[in-house]
C-alpha cells in the first residue's frame, strides 16, 4: 500500500476550481431540475464539504442507493451472524457491515458476545486465516457493489486452486444498472439525471449505462468523489438536461474507462451469476444481486450451511427505502434522530459509512438537508 | 434543556439531547472508543457510583488542596497493540500518558506509580524492554517511578501487557486551567500535525506498508505547557488530543465549557503519510489518535506570545480557531463547527465508537 506520494487529492478539493464549475452552473442554469448521486461516497462526499450549500436553489440533489452494506437484506445479515455463532466459524468481513443492524443485533455485539469476527482489508486476507486455522471454518462475508466483487471472486479462485476446504464465502455482493432502472421506472420517480459511481465504473465501465440512458431519456455522467469531481459532474448533468440531452459521459476520465478494468470484470464473471436480489427497504431487483456459480458450489457458505430462512419485516419507523429510492431526504423521516441514532440505529444508512442518513446526521444534522428537497 | 420544553421543539432540535439511552447489556469495545458510548458509560455507570464532586469537572485529571498546596491526580491504562511500534512502545506511552494528563491541568508531573498485569508466557525480554523504556522516559521528564505492582493472569486471558499508571503533580500557579475558564475569543492553538500515533499503531498491527514509515507523535507536554506557565502566559484550558483525536476534544471541551467553538480545516495540519493513510482507509483524521498534541485555549492578547514559546519546542504550533460564543437555544447541538476547505461549514460531532476502516 502506498501513501506517501499520493496524488489527485488536494488538486481535486481546490476550492478555485469548485467555484469555477459552480458559476459554470449558475450560467448554464435557465430551470429547476433534480438529479441523483448514485454513490453513497459522494453523498458523504457533499455534506461534508457542504456542497449542497453552495449551489444554487434550482438544483435538487437526491441521494441515491449507492451504499452496498445499507441495502443488504436484513436476512443476509441474520443469516452471517448465525453463521459468526457457531462455535468453530470465523467469520470474516470489511469494517462497513461491523454496525449494520441485522432483526436482533449486529456483528459488533455478535463479537462482543463472544463470536469469533474478524475485520479484514480484503477478502484474501481471509484466506490467510483459513490457511492459519485449518481446524476451523472460515466464512468471509463478501460485501459490495461490482467494486469489490473482483476481489471476493480473486479469492474464491485462490481458494479453489489451493483445495482450501475449510473457506467459504456468503455472497451480498450486488449491481448498480438494475437500481437505476427500477428508481426510473417508478412512477414516483423524480430523478432528472444520474451521477453515476465513479468506482463502480472503475471496474465495469459505462457501457451498461448507455441503453439506460437512452430508453429513459436521461443524462448520466459518471462521476468522482472529490468536490471538483462532484461539481464538474453536476455542471456536466446541467449542461445536458439546459439542451435536452441523454447521453453518457464520463467524468471521472482519469480513473474510468468506457470498458473498465477488464480483468477485474473477467473474475466477476467466472465466478459470479447475475441473480435477482432483495435489497433492504427497496424490495427484490430483478438482476440485482451476484451469486456465486454452482461451479464454485463448495465455497459458497450459503449452500454448504443450513442457515435460518425467514422472511424478515423492516420496522415501519425506518424510511429507509424511501431514503434510498431519493424520495426523502433523512432529516424528513419521522425516526431521524427521534428514535433512530448511529448508536441505536433502525436502519442501515445511519450507521454506514456510506449511509445518506449518517452524512446527514455527522456533517449537517442541524440543517435539515436543502430547503427545497 | 429540560423534558417539558422537549416536546415542543421541531425534530431536528431534539438532537441537543445529551446522549440517547443506551440499552447494550454487554460491553462493546465502542464503550472504550472514547466516543458517545465511553461518555455514555462514565455518566451512567461511574459518576452516580462514585458521587464525588471532583469527578463533574470531567478533566484530564483531579485537582485537591492539601493545606494550601494544589494538587493534581491523575491515571491512565495502557493496553496498546502492538507493545512496540515506530516511534514508542507501551512503556514510553505509560509514562508520557499520565505525564502527559498531569500536565493538562497545569500540574508539573512528581511522582509516577505503576501496575502492570502480565499475561503468561510474555518473554522476560519483552518485559525487560518496556521497563528500560519507562525508566529511560521517566529520566527524560524528571518525574519519578517510586511505586509499583505486578499481577501474572492466565495464558489467553489477556492480550500480552497491561499497564495502569498513576501520577501526582504540583499547581503551582493560581489559574484555573479547566474548560469552564474559556471565554468568547479565546483563541484555539494546536500544537502540531495530527493523526500520527493512531496510523502508525494501526499501520504496524494491521501489517500496512506506506513509502515513509509513519511514526507515533508520542511526546511528554510538560515542557511545552512549562513555557507558557513562566512566561506568564493566561492559559485557560488545555487538552491532550489521545483517544477520540482532535475532533473528540473539542466536543468534550466546548460541551463542558457552554461555548460554540468554531474552527478551520485549512488551518489543522496533517502531514502527507498520514492523510494519504487515512483515504485509503476511509479515517478522518479530526478523530484519529495523537499521544504528543494538546490544544491550549488563551486570550487573544496572550496568543502570539504563546505561538512564540511553543515554537521555540514544537515550531508547527498554530492558531485553528477560536471559541466563538455561547450556543443559540436553536443550535444547542452545534459544539464545534468547522470551516471547510471549501468555505462551507461542517458540524464536528463525537463518533459513535471506534472509527472503522472503510472498504467497500
Amino acid at each position: 500500500m502506498k501513501a506517501a506520494k499520493m496524488k489527485f487529492l488536494t488538486e481535486y478539493r481546490n476550492n478555485e476550481l469548485v467555484v469555477k464549475y459552480l458559476q459554470a452552473v449558475i450560467k448554464t442554469l435557465r430551470r429547476p431540475w433534480t438529479m441523483m448521486e448514485i454513490c453513497g461516497g459522494q453523498t458523504h462526499s457533499i455534506l461534508k464539504y457542504g456542497i449542497d450549500q453552495m449551489l444554487p436553489g434550482e438544483i435538487t440533489l437526491l441521494h441515491g442507493p449507492g451504499c452496498p452494506v445499507c441495502v443488504t437484506p436484513i436476512e443476509l445479515i441474520d443469516k452471517a451472524i448465525a453463521l459468526a455463532e457457531i462455535p468453530d466459524v470465523i467469520l470474516c468481513t470489511f469494517g462497513d457491515m461491523m454496525r449494520v443492524p441485522g432483526s436482533g443485533g449486529n456483528l459488533l455485539e455478535a463479537k462482543a458476545e463472544g463470536c469469533d469476527i474478524r475485520m479484514v482489508y480484503s477478502p484474501l486476507e481471509s484466506i490467510r486465516v483459513a490457511e492459519n486455522n485449518l481446524d476451523r471454518r472460515v466464512v468471509f462475508f463478501g460485501i459490495g457493489f461490482e467494486t469489490t466483487a473482483p476481489t471476493t471472486a480473486l479469492a474464491l479462485i485462490q481458494a479453489k486452486k489451493r483445495r482450501l476446504a475449510n473457506f467459504s464465502v456468503l455472497s451480498a455482493h450486488v449491481r448498480v444498472p438494475p437500481a437505476i432502472e427500477l428508481i426510473l421506472s417508478s412512477s414516483e420517480n423524480q430523478v432528472q439525471a444520474f451521477l453515476a459511481a465513479g468506482h463502480v465504473c472503475t471496474v465495469m465501465g459505462y457501457r451498461e449505462y448507455i441503453p439506460i440512458a437512452e430508453k429513459y431519456n436521461v443524462p448520466i455522467v459518471v462521476t468522482g468523489f472529490e468536490p471538483v469531481d462532484i461539481m464538474q459532474g453536476i455542471y456536466m448533468a446541467i449542461k445536458q438536461l439546459e439542451r435536452g440531452a441523454a447521453a453518457v459521459e464520463n467524468q471521472y476520465s482519469r480513473v474510468v474507462s468506457k470498458n473498465g478494468n477488464e480483468t477485474a470484470r473477467k473474475l466477476i464473471d467466472e465466478v459470479f451469476q447475475v441473480e435477482s436480489r432483495k435489497w433492504r427497504g427497496i424490495g427484490e431487483i430483478e438482476g440485482g444481486g451476484l451469486a456465486i456459480k454452482p461451479e464454485y458450489a463448495a465455497l459458497d457458505a450459503a449452500k454448504i450451511f443450513d442457515l435460518p430462512d425467514e422472511n424478515i419485516e423492516e420496522s415501519s419507523r425506518c424510511w429507509s427505502g424511501k431514503v434510498l429510492r431519493g424520495l426523502i431526504k433523512p432529516p424528513e423521516c419521522p425516526s431521524f434522530t427521534i428514535d433512530c441514532f448511529p448508536e441505536h440505529p433502525l436502519g442501515a444508512p445511519m450507521v454506514s459509512a456510506e449511509g445518506a442518513c449518517a452524512a446527514y446526521y455527522n456533517y449537517a444534522n442541524s440543517r435539515q438537508g436543502k430547503t427545497n428537497a | 434543556m429540560n423534558e417539558k420544553s422537549d416536546n415542543k421543539l421541531s425534530p431536528i432540535d431534539r438532537i441537543s439531547c445529551p446522549v440517547t439511552t443506551s440499552n447494550y447489556d454487554h460491553i462493546l469495545l465502542a464503550h472504550g472508543g472514547g466516543g458517545k458510548l465511553t461518555a455514555d458509560l462514565i455518566e451512567k455507570a461511574f459518576l452516580p457510583a462514585f458521587g464525588d464532586p471532583a469527578l463533574a469537572e470531567r478533566h484530564d485529571g483531579a485537582e485537591f488542596n492539601i493545606e494550601g498546596i494544589r494538587l493534581a491526580i491523575s491515571t491512565d491504562s495502557f493496553v496498546v497493540t502492538p507493545l512496540f511500534f515506530p516511534g514508542g512502545d507501551i512503556g514510553k506511552l505509560a509514562v508520557f500518558g499520565t505525564l502527559n494528563d498531569l500536565a493538562m491541568c497545569g500540574a508539573r508531573p512528581l511522582f509516577l506509580s505503576a501496575a502492570f498485569i502480565i499475561e503468561e508466557g510474555l518473554p522476560l525480554s519483552t518485559v525487560n524492554l518496556v521497563a528500560e523504556s519507562m525508566g529511560q522516559a521517566a529520566k527524560k521528564t524528571g518525574i519519578r517511578l517510586v511505586t509499583g505492582d505486578t499481577k501474572v493472569i492466565e495464558r489467553k486471558s489477556g492480550n500480552d501487557l497491561y499497564i495502569t499508571t498513576t501520577g501526582i503533580g504540583t499547581i503551582e500557579h493560581d489559574l484555573k486551567i479547566f474548560p469552564k475558564s474559556i471565554r468568547e475569543g479565546d483563541k484555539i492553538v494546536l500544537s502540531g500535525d495530527i493523526g500520527r500515533h493512531g496510523i502508525a499503531v494501526m499501520a504496524c498491527r494491521e501489517g500496512f506498508e506506506f513509502e515513509t514509515t509513519i511514526e507515533s507523535d508520542c511526546a511528554p507536554l510538560w515542557n511545552q505547557v512549562e513555557i507558557l506557565l513562566r512566561n506568564d502566559i493566561e492559559i485557560h484550558c488545555l487538552r491532550d488530543l489521545t483517544r477520540g483525536g482532535l475532533a473528540t476534544a473539542l466536543v468534550e471541551i466546548a460541551e463542558a465549557a457552554g461555548l460554540r467553538l468554531t474552527i478551520d480545516e485549512c488551518l489543522i495540519p496533517v502531514n502527507e503519510p498520514v492523510r494519504g493513510a487515512c483515504e485509503i482507509l476511509g479515517l478522518d483524521p479530526l478523530y484519529v489518535a495523537n499521544e504528543g498534541r494538546f490544544v491550549c485555549f488563551v486570550p487573544e492578547k496572550d496568543t502570539a506570545k504563546t505561538l512564540d514559546w511553543l515554537r521555540t519546542i514544537v515550531p508547527e504550533a498554530v492558531v485553528i480557531g477560536q471559541a466563538t460564543g455561547t450556543r443559540k437555544h436553536d443550535e444547542a447541538h452545534r459544539h464545534v463547527v468547522m470551516k471547510t476547505a471549501l468555505g462551507t461549514t461542517r458540524i464536528i460531532d463525537r463518533l459513535t465508537g471506534e472509527q472503522l476502516p472503510r472498504i467497500c
